[in-house]
This record gives C-alpha cells, sequence and structure tokens, in this order.
C-alpha cells in the first residue's frame, strides 16, 4: 500500500479500523508523510536525509475509561491487534474525569494546502536548488549554510459516531546564512511555502547575501530604547508568545498574561494598540491550514484580537463544558492584518532608529508579562533621516510583546514568514515600534 | 535546549494536548513489552553484517550500522488527576557510508531480515554518490581501531521499567497532594524514562553492543494570589540522571542541607515540592530585586546550565567550524584562540573538563555512536583554552589522531553527529564550603535552581534567571528576592569566578533536551560542579508594569 492515502483509501482504512472495535466509542487518527532533506556548510553539503512515515491511532473508551495505541503496520492482523490493545489500556485505566466523548459528523470548510510540485521532490531537485544558492555564495567567496526541507503527506480520522475527516498538505521550507570568511557579516533568509514552485533559492539567497555584505564592520551604539523596525522575521517569534498564552483554561487558573485580579480572564479588555488584528483562517489562499484539529472540531475563521481587544481565548472541550462556554480549538494558522507600507516605506518614513531583520534564542523572563529577552542576530541597522546609515552590532533586549504592540507606530504589508524557532509559518506585517527596551550589548555576528 | 519541546511533550503547552508528540516512528505499547528483551546480540551482528556487505559492494570507503531500540514511559499527572500514562518503543536501523568522499545516510523502520539491512546501505550509497557533486573535499575519517565484539550497560540498581507503574503514579499523587496541602492551587508532575538499546558495528571491524537508561521526576507548582492576580512558580530542583529507580531512593547521604535542600544522587520527591509550595506563595512577598553589580554564589542546580550554554556548546568544533551557521550558530571560541595557548577563558580556579564515562551521567556510555571508546579530556586547565569536542570526521583540524568519541544520534532513524559530553568545573583543590564562601560576600545573590535562559549565536552575551534568589548582605542570607536575572560575557564572566566549593557539594544537573542540527535533534547531557562564586556580575530587574 502507498505511504499518502487518498481521501477513498483512508476512509475504507478507518472504516475497516473502527468495524473490530467493541468498546463504548471509538475515534482513530491516521497520518502519513514523506519528508526529505539537505543540509550544506562551509559552502558544501554535509548532511541529507529522507524519512518515510505513516501512524495510525486508536482511542478506545468505556465509559470515561480511556486508553490509546498506536501502530505503524496496517495488515489486518495489526490493525486488530491495535485496536484490542487500546481497548485493554482503557479497561486497566484509572476513570478520566475530562473526557467528554467523541464528536459526531462535522461540516468542514475547504482549504487548498496540496501542491503537486512540493509532493513531486526527489533528491535530484533538492541538490539542484541548493546548487543554485551556492553559486551564488561561491561565487562571492561568502560562506554559506542553510537547510531545505520538504514533506507531503495527509491526517485523517473517523470515529464511531460517524465523523470522519481528510486533509491532505505539502509544505517546502528554506533558510540560509551567509557569512563573510572574516567572520564580521553574517545575512540571513528563511522562506517556507506550501507550493515548491514558489521558492526562488537564487533570489532568497541573494538577500541573505546583502545582508551579509552590509552587516560587516557594525559599530556599537548604546544600548537603550529605540525606535525599531521589525523585518517579519523578528516580528514572528515574539507574537508566538502571545498565541502560546490564548488558552481559556490557563486564564482562568489565574497563571497566565490572560488572567487578572478576581478570578477573571482579560476576555474583551482592549490590550494592545487599535490597529492590531490577528485571527486564523485555515482557507487563507497564502497560509493553507487544515480546517479541522486533532479531536475532530471544525476550524473556522476566528478573531483573536480585533482591533486591540481580545476576542477569545481557545477552551478545549471539556473546559468549556465545564465553564458552560462554546468549545473552540486552537487554531492551524495565524495571521496578522497589516497596511500596504513596503519596508522601504517603513524606513524612509523614520528620522531615528533600528532595523531588525532577526531575533535569536527567544524564551520568557517572566510569563506574568510575557516579558521576553533574546538577542538580534544576522543584520542590524542603524537608520537616520529615512536612510539605512550604517550596521550595529547585535542587542540583548528585554521586551514583551504586549507593551510593544501598546507602542506601536506602524504597519506593513503582511507576509508569509517562517518562525525560526517553532518552524512554522504565518502571514506578519513588518512593524515599527517605538521604545523597544535593548538592554546590553552583544559582540556575537 | 529547546524547552518548548519538552512542554509539548509532555502536553504542558498552551494547546493542552495530552498525548505527547511521540518520537519518529515509535508505538505505544504495554508496560510489560518494554520488559521484553531485544533482538538477540547474534542477530544483531548477522544484519549488521548483511549492511556492511551490501554497502562495500556498491562502493563504499566506510559503513557503520546502527540498530536501535529505543524505549520511552510517561507517567504525567496534574493535581489529583492522572493525565497520562504512554509507554512507547522504536526499532529500527540506520545505515551510514562514505562513498566517493562524501557522507550519505538511510535508515529503515523495523529491519527484520537481511535483505532490508542491505536496501538500506544500497540507499545510503546511492545518497552520497547524489551528493558528492556538491563536495568540494572529501570526508577526512579518524583512523579508529575496531574492538571486535565489545558491550557496556549502564551501572544501574533499579530498572525503572520493571517499577510498577501503580508505584510511580502513586508517588506522584502524594506529590501533588503535599504541593496543595502546601500552599500550591496547582501542581504538575511527570516522570519520564528511557531506555537506549543501541547496537553499532563498522566496516573498522567493532560490534558494541550497549545498554543506557535515564531518568526524570520533575513537578511545576503553582502559588496563586487572588488579590493581585498574580502568579508565582516553583520548578523541581531534580536532575535528569543516567541512572535507574534508585534516583527516587530518599538517602540523607545525598541531601545537602542549607537554605534549601538540594540533592546529589537520591532525590526526595515529597520533601522538595513541599519546600517548593512554601517558597512559590514565598515569593509573593519576596523584595523586588534592585538592579546593579553583585557577587554571585551559584549552586550546582542553577550553575549546571550556565555551563552547559556558556562552554559546553561553545566549544564543540563543529560549531567553530561554521557547521551549525544557519541555525546554532559559531562560536567566540575560535581556532586561533585555542592555538595561541594563552586564551584566559577564565580565571586560575577555572578547570572545565569533558567527560564521557561519569558514573549516573546523561552522557555516559562505553563507545560512542561512531564507534570510539569514550574518555575524558580537558577543555579549560587553569583557566586557559587547551581544547575542543571533536568526532572522527573534524578531529585533524586541530591536530588530533583520535576521535574524542562525543558522536550521537537521537534515534536510529537520525544521523549521528559531533554532541556534547558531559561538560563540567571541577571542584576547588582547596576545602571550602557554601557557608564559608557565603560568609566573605559582603553584597551579593545566591541563586539556586535554573530558569529563563538565552545566549547569543556565538555565545559571548547571555542571560540567565533562576528558581530561588536570596539576598547576602556582609556575609548573611537575610531574605528572598525576586524579578532578578543576570546578564554577562562568557569570557567576562568565567574570569570574575573568584572561587569553587570542594568536592563534598559537587553536583550533576543536565538537560534531557539539548537540541541541534537540523532537523533537529534533542541529545541528553550533564553537567557538574561545586558552588561558585562569581563577582561583580550585572543583575537586571525583570518586573514589568502591564
Amino acid at each position: 500500500m502507498a505511504i499518502i492515502l487518498t481521501e477513498a483509501e483512508a476512509k475504507a482504512l478507518l472504516t475497516k479500523v473502527l468495524s473490530y472495535s467493541k468498546a463504548d466509542e471509538c475515534e482513530v487518527n491516521l497520518i502519513g508523510e514523506e519528508r526529505g532533506n539537505l543540509r550544506y556548510a562551509r559552502n558544501e553539503v554535509s548532511t541529507s536525509g529522507s524519512l518515510i512515515n505513516q501512524n495510525l491511532q486508536v482511542q478506545s473508551a468505556f465509559g470515561k475509561k480511556v486508553g490509546v495505541a498506536t501502530i505503524d503496520e496496517f495488515d489486518d492482523a495489526s490493525l486488530e491487534k491495535v485496536v484490542r490493545r487500546s481497548e485493554e489500556l482503557a479497561k486497566l485505566a484509572p476513570e478520566n474525569p475530562e473526557y467528554v466523548g467523541v464528536l459526531g459528523p462535522q461540516q468542514y470548510l475547504k482549504s487548498n494546502g496540496f501542491f503537486d510540485s512540493t509532493a513531486k521532490v526527489t533528491p535530484d531537485t533538492r541538490a539542484d536548488v541548493v546548487a543554485k544558492s551556492l553559486e551564488l555564495s561561491r561565487a562571492e567567496n561568502l560562506a554559506a549554510a542553510g537547510f531545505l526541507q520538504d514533506n507531503y503527506g495527509y491526517s485523517a480520522m473517523m470515529n464511531s459516531k460517524g465523523l470522519f475527516a481528510y486533509y491532505p498538505s505539502t509544505n517546502v521550507n528554506f533558510s540560509l546564512t551567509v557569512r563573510t570568511n572574516d567572520g564580521k557579516g553574517s545575512g540571513y533568509v528563511a522562506r517556507g511555502y506550501s507550493d515548491f514552485n514558489k521558492l526562488d533559492t537564487a533570489a532568497a539567497t541573494r538577500i541573505a547575501i546583502q545582508k551579509a555584505k552590509g552587516s560587516a564592520e557594525a559599530r556599537a551604539i548604546e544600548p537603550g530604547k529605540y525606535t525599531v523596525i521589525l523585518e517579519p522575521t523578528a516580528a514572528v517569534v515574539l507574537l508566538e508568545n502571545i498565541f502560546y498564552n490564548m488558552d481559556a483554561r490557563s486564564a482562568d487558573e489565574g497563571r497566565s498574561y490572560f488572567s487578572k485580579a478576581g478570578g477573571k480572564s482579560r476576555m474583551g479588555d482592549k490590550i494592545v494598540d487599535e490597529r492590531v488584528t490577528i485571527y486564523s483562517d485555515p482557507t487563507n489562499p497564502e497560509l493553507p491550514a487544515s480546517p479541522w484539529s486533532g479531536d475532530g472540531q471544525a476550524q473556522a475563521k476566528t478573531m483573536w484580537i480585533e482591533k486591540g481587544v481580545v476576542k477569545n481565548l481557545a477552551y478545549s472541550r471539556y473546559w468549556a463544558q465545564k465553564q458552560g462556554k462554546k468549545p473552540l480549538p486552537y487554531p492551524n494558522n495565524m495571521i496578522m492584518a497589516g497596511g500596504t507600507a513596503s519596508l522601504e516605506d517603513m524606513i524612509k518614513s523614520t528620522q531615528r532608529g533600528i532595523l531588525v531583520t532577526k531575533l535569536w534564542y527567544i524564551r520568557e523572563v517572566d510569563p506574568q508579562t510575557i516579558l521576553l529577552t533574546g538577542l538580534t542576530r544576522d543584520g542590524t541597522f542603524y537608520i537616520e533621516n529615512g536612510k539605512i546609515k550604517h550596521p550595529v552590532k547585535n542587542f540583548r533586549f528585554n521586551e514583551s510583546p504586549i507593551i510593544m504592540l501598546n507602542n506601536l507606530e506602524s504597519l506593513g504589508k503582511p507576509e508569509r514568514v517562517l518562525s525560526t524557532e517553532s518552524d512554522q509559518n504565518y502571514l506578519i506585517p513588518p512593524m515599527k515600534i517605538r521604545e523597544f527596551t535593548f538592554t546590553s550589548l552583544s559582540d556575537a555576528v | 535546549m529547546n524547552r518548548r519541546d519538552f512542554n509539548q511533550l509532555i502536553g504542558m503547552g498552551a494547546a493542552g494536548i495530552l498525548l505527547p508528540n511521540l518520537p519518529a516512528f515509535s508505538r505505544t505499547v504495554s508496560p510489560e513489552a518494554l520488559l521484553e528483551a531485544g533482538i538477540d546480540v547474534a542477530v544483531k551482528k548477522r544484519l549488521a553484517d548483511a549492511a556492511l556487505n551490501a554497502a562495500k559492494s556498491k562502493g563504499a570507503s566506510y559503513t557503520d550500522v546502527r540498530i536501535g531500540r529505543y524505549l520511552n514511559q510517561f507517567v504525567i499527572t496534574r493535581e489529583d488527576k492522572v493525565q497520562n500514562i504512554v509507554n512507547t518503543e522504536s526499532y529500527g536501523v540506520g545505515v551510514r557510508v562514505i562513498a566517493d568522499g562524501c557522507w550519505g545516510f538511510a535508515a529503515v523502520v523495523d529491519a527484520k531480515n537481511e535483505a532490508d539491512m542491505a536496501k538500506a546501505a544500497e540507499k545510503a550509497v546511492a545518497i552520497a554518490k547524489a551528493n558528492a557533486r556538491l563536495m568540494k573535499e572529501p570526508v577526512q575519517l579518524a583512523p579508529q581501531k575496531g574492538y571486535g565484539e565489545v558491550s557496556w550497560k549502564a551501572p544501574i540498581k533499579r530498572n525503572a521499567f520493571e517499577v510498577p507503574i501503580k508505584e510511580k503514579v502513586d508517588l506522584l499523587l502524594s506529590v501533588n497532594s503535599a504541593a496543595l496541602q502546601n500552599g500550591a492551587n496547582y501542581v504538575n508532575s511527570v516522570m519520564f524514562m528511557v531506555n537506549e538499546q543501541k547496537y553499532f558495528a563498522s566496516s573498522d571491524g567493532t560490534y558494541a553492543d550497549q545498554d543506557i537508561h535515564r531518568i526524570w521526576p520533575n513537578f511545576t507548582v503553582t502559588a496563586i494570589d487572588p488579590k493581585t492576580g498574580k502568579f508565582e512558580t516553583r520548578n523541581t530542583l531534580s536532575s535528569p540522571m543516567g541512572m535507574g529507580y534508585e534516583y527516587l531512593q530518599v538517602n540523607p547521604a545525598d541531601k545537602v542541607t542549607g537554605i534549601t535542600t538540594r540533592y546529589n544522587k537520591g532525590y526526595d520527591m515529597l520533601e522538595d515540592v513541599t519546600a517548593a509550595a512554601k517558597q512559590a506563595r514565598a515569593k509573593h512577598a519576596a523584595k523586588s530585586v534592585e538592579a546593579g553589580k553583585y557577587d554571585l554564589v551559584l549552586d550546582p542546580s542553577h550553575l549546571w546550565l550556565t555551563i552547559h550554554e556558556s562552554v559546553g556548546h561553545p566549544l564543540e568544533l563543529d560549531r567553530v567550524l561554521g557547521y551549525e551557521a544557519n541555525f546554532a550558530g559559531t562560536s567566540f571560541a575560535t581556532l586561533d584562540k585555542w592555538q595561541s595557548k594563552n586564551f584566559n577563558y577564565g580565571s586560575k580556579q577555572v578547570n572545565l573538563i569533558a567527560d564521557k564515562t561519569q558514573v549516573g551521567s546523561l552522557g555516559a556510555v562505553g563507545y560512542d555512536d561512531e564507534g570510539v571508546k569514550t574518555k575524558q579530556w580537558d577543555l579549560v586547565k587553569d583557566g586557559t583554552l587547551v581544547n575542543y569536542q571533536a568526532i572522527r570526521d573534524q578531529v585533524h583540524i586541530i591536530g588530533e589522531k583520535e576521535s574524542q568519541g562525543c558522536c550521537y544520534a537521537d534515534s536510529w532513524s537520525s544521523v549521528q553527529f559531533q554532541r556534547m559530553a558531559n561538560v563540567s568545573l571541577a571542584a576547588g583543590k582547596t576545602p571550602l564550603s557554601v557557608q564559608e564562601m557565603i560568609k566573605d560576600v559582603k553584597k551579593g545573590i545566591y541563586i539556586i535552581g535554573d530558569g529563563s535562559f538565552s545566549i547569543d549565536q556565538q555565545r559571548y552575551n547571555f542571560q540567565f534567571g533562576g528558581q530561588l534568589f536570596y539576598e547576602i548582605k556582609n556575609g548573611e542570607i537575610v531574605g528572598m528576592l525576586k524579578d532578578v536575572a543576570y546578564q554577562s560575557n562568557t569570557q567576562e564572566f568565567w574570569n570574575s569566578c573568584a572561587q569553587v566549593c570542594d568536592e563534598r557539594d559537587y553536583r550533576l544537573g543536565g538537560s534531557f533536551f539539548d537540541g541541534k542540527g537540523q532537523p533537529s535533534q534533542s541529545s541528553a547531557v550533564s553537567h557538574g560542579s561545586s558552588t561558585a562564586r562569581f563577582n561583580g556580575v550585572n543583575v537586571i530587574n525583570t518586573a514589568r508594569k502591564i
């Protein structure tokens, strides 16, 4: 059997698995994927690999006693065995008071995240597109280190109440660091697409080369509060920490930024500048995502922060039931609305500021305020009178993305961006922020 | 280290998923299945030989084969509930070759016969040949003698997988109950156990069969002040260890008493959580630190992470050379600094040692993942940089004839590469206790436990938090502080090291999840030290008003 099943094949396989079930409720999740990668450093290939994976997970429940078992072999005997094992584990398990039962059939939105161009990538295609990148760095006598990873696959699920879901998807991520041979300059670029045909490794490499050359001979300027322009690659790793915290249960329990005094949450509060709107939408053509979550809940377009106000927090089905709310699954993508200005326009309108192209090693210092620390990396520039004047040495910052979005000056045009911290893709605009807090200097290049 | 991966793994991430993201190709099994014997060593040798022969006949100049069975057990609880118990097993084979001067790697799940092995070997050779066109120079592999058929077993006293699940659940639920009784509003506790059964064979003639065990019991308690809406947490002071269930044996000799109890090779989880609940509550009333310069007294439960980030990583030769430039970064400790033989990494008190043999440590094995017998070596001697951590295809660059034996892959399905050995600060040579050290500090902060951590890509500028902070005034601990983080520069920091307590205080800390490489691989590593004093370090206040 192929690893990547069609919708009909997945349905047939899942129906067969459910036919073995003797439990009160049974739910089966299925995935299949093929991944390939090519890694290079010092202008030559260092490692490469490929991975083929398929996995089937069976959850059986007797009342509130739940057992889960998984298997990666799909012959009839194995399928029956995994169902029996999940049932045995369920019978042995203590009652899970948070088990809320499986969902009935759901309606899902259409989302196209599968592209043949990505599914058809071979080791030779990978070597070809990497060769295009290497030619440029070698010709400029710069040192390139990069990573190309593509995957295609599907996920599907079915349960004993008749729910069925299927979603095929593809993705390619490319990232590259180009350094000058004297170690004084370093530039970075990252690109993520669902459609491999959109990936232009030569164009991306030119950006990293430009940043590597432009960042050499950086000057030290005093740490302190500065107006910054964050490129989307820099902004996204800060915003992600807001997204991770948008959970109703931890807010209601009083242990998150979204909690407030008296056991309340910040739902409905204006927490950031009114130009900030953050939403999820599985059907966005630039950032397609699965229209269902792992427990079968439908994903719809959802406002999380609208005009600065907290509109929604994710409610698990258990927590929603306990609190008398509507369940809301954690989203499969995140999009921040922006304006129409280009990065160049934003630089032109800046009298004095710092252009930050990438941030690195982001860690939460205080969950109460989502205070984060980390450093600038691979190209940081001083702006004066609307022009980039010179590269500056890297800074460490201590800043909360909440405070940052209250100090918003302007937003540019959103673009698809790959997070260097989580490898997830988002749609995020470049943003200009006043009084961003840099706390020390770093000699790192 | 990637803590977010861990949080997702145990289901403490924001999404609140209860099933861990299982390692690639792993399947859940019954607890009993974890005790079943793996494949017989004679069969493994036969399978390995099939791959070695197939690769050679296709033109490989070097081949190694790793047949691995990886077992995990997680027991995850919160308050009075067991959230999940997961047992996983992953079995497969990874074959690595050099052909046409280039590395190639291929892995196969559930390889059961000679034909599967030969197919994986042939695929690895084909990949090596395809990629050879992108190489400028052929791989140079340090020679390694074959050891024949050898074996190594971690010296554990009680196999954690043999301990009934009920015993683990009962312990965690009583830990949670103690937390709630002593002032915590919430508590999450986890027991995480690993057994790697690894067989290595190479065309050099080594066949090494190894059995490795690791354990990490840990918790987080949260105390909320409903009036202010503020919350404080305190994490476990346990360490992940290369031990069996004997780590949870309460033993007075393994306790280090003082302002709070810390633990050596035996962890009293109930006692620690009781203290943690009270301390999380006490943090609400603690004084917010005044920013400025302080002398820091750093407990081993804290200092391990600073060693890991500011010594372990920058002295990895592959980083120094640029192989990690696109992700983890490069290093300030460039080859010219090492060649000068006079680069002051730290003060004269600073001796930093790499070690793949330390008993009870996470990094201890008999042979590394490219068949090199493990050892101990100096990285920084009396403050001077003397060496790096390097493996077979890079060690020639530092003029060494043989690898230092620190090559590792986190699964049979991942390709092995240079990973950090246990890197530790040697205990002070003159007798000195923690009390004696504190007595001499006029304006200082005593830090226990690891907290927030961040360091730049060349490992100069870092910032660390902690779990517990105590203000020292004129040789006395005068109270608890909060909102503390220190920022420094690696060379400046290690040169400010004024004293290291003697070996009576020596303990291991460590990480289960040190992330490196693309795709990212996770490695477990320990770092030992005694309490050490660092003078005049910059401390910032991390409180913010929102």
